[in-house]
């Protein structure tokens, strides 16, 4: 089974939920895996210690166009779907923008005169670790200056080893690097926090997750005793709430020292186990 | 010659507006006939990449300058690789009229 945590929202707790929840599976003895999906920014190795196995440079193909025998026929440029390549017919003029360029391969298909060779261009690396109790940890970092995490992700996922149950921490936000991890997922966690911004960047996620027609639930996190709009969107939604999980300032802290806060508190370990029984782990 | 101004209206009293590629219309000055002529742009509502898009666009209008308020990274090699003036207007709230006429001083 494969669990997506997500959130719309930045700083709602994405990696906290992912990393205890992994943590506390470890704990009972469930094979479990994991993998650290904000290749932007993956930050789960600061509380999951593993020991690097190995690192994977993940790289792309960009079109090089040779200009000597291109006849500036304007085909490959019909055929690109991101608007990658710039052609001007009249100055005989074609280009590549390599941001734009998403590797689909459309314009080498294209192209009747063998105009259109590749390069390759590397994107960023995979490592992969394994834990002290023996499970697969993987994580992924894009380089500086390249456009889209996609391809990284996708390569990090490839290196579970699809055997019990697997935990992807996703990106924040709900545009590509999201529903590239969430289209991963038998199941999405969405994290969120009690709060008006929460609760509209979740009607964004959740938007998004139910055109996927993906089954999801909500967590909220540093639920306190203030107004909770959340609660009542989930009522009125029909949306499961997973857990709640308090505001407290010893979670805070034990997070903050790269401790697992579900193994240090009996009253977390609960609510970890409720969230295990609805999700039939 | 051409002069490209990314415009929010198709009259001459319209305002710059603020974004390249996916400014609503482009007004094209021409210098020699002292003609305005305003196009819808067609890289307004593209997915990814309308700054590339409005470039080839305006390229075959041969437009030689392009005002805008900024151009983006994807935008400027392809300006300096076509030979295409790039003019940053940063100031907000100009007419089309007033802009061609700052042009023309």
């Amino acid at each position: 089974m494969r669990i997506v945590v997500g959130s719309g929202k930045g700083g709602t707790g994405k990696t906290f939920l992912s990393v205890n929840l992994f943590c506390f599976l470890e704990e009972q003895g469930i094979p479990v895996s994991f993998a650290d999906c904000d290749v932007e920014e993956p930050n789960a190795d600061l509380f999951l210690k593993g020991e690097v196995k190995s690192v994977e440079t993940v790289f792309q193909n960009l079109p090089v166009i040779d200009t000597a025998a291109c006849t500036f026929c304007g085909k490959c440029h019909d055929y690109c779907a991101f608007n990658a390549i710039m052609f001007i017919k009249n100055l005989e003029y074609i280009s590549i923008s390599e941001e734009l360029c998403h590797d689909c391969g459309a314009c080498l298909y294209a192209c009747e005169f063998d105009a259109i060779s590749e390069k390759k261009k590397e994107l960023g690396k995979v490592r992969i670790m394994q834990s002290t109790k023996g499970n697969r940890i993987v994580d992924g970092l894009t380089n500086i200056g390249v456009y889209s995490g996609v391809r990284v992700i996708k390569s990090a996922v490839k290196k579970l080893e699809n055997q019990g149950v697997e935990i992807l921490d996703a990106p924040p936000g709900t545009s590509c690097p999201f529903v590239t991890t969430a289209s991963f997922g038998d199941y999405v966690i969405l994290v969120t926090e009690p709060t008006w911004f929460g609760l509209n960047d979740l009607k964004l996620a959740v938007e998004t997750v139910r055109g996927m027609k993906k089954e999801f639930g909500v967590v909220i996190n540093r639920a306190g005793d203030g107004e909770d709009p959340v609660s009542d969107y989930l009522k009125k939604e029909g949306i499961e709430l997973l857990a709640k999980i308090p505001f407290d300032h010893k979670i805070a802290k034990w997070y903050s020292e790269g401790k697992i806060p579900v193994l240090e508190s009996s009253d977390l370990h609960k609510i970890f186990y409720e969230i295990q029984r609805k999700l039939k782990i | 010659m051409k002069t490209a101004i990314s415009a929010s209206g198709d009259t001459i009293q319209s305002v710059m507006d603020q974004r390249f590629g996916r400014c609503p219309y482009f007004c094209v000055y021409d210098n020699e006939s002292k003609e305005y002529a305003f196009h819808k742009n067609p890289a307004c509502e593209a997915q990814s990449g309308a700054g590339p898009l409005a470039v080839q666009f305006l390229a075959k209008l041969g437009v030689e300058k392009i005002v805008a308020a900024e151009f983006g990274g994807k935008v400027k090699p392809v300006l300096e690789d076509l030979k295409i003036q790039m003019i940053i207007m940063n100031q907000e709230g100009r007419s089309m009229e007033e802009i061609v006429t700052l042009l023309n001083k």
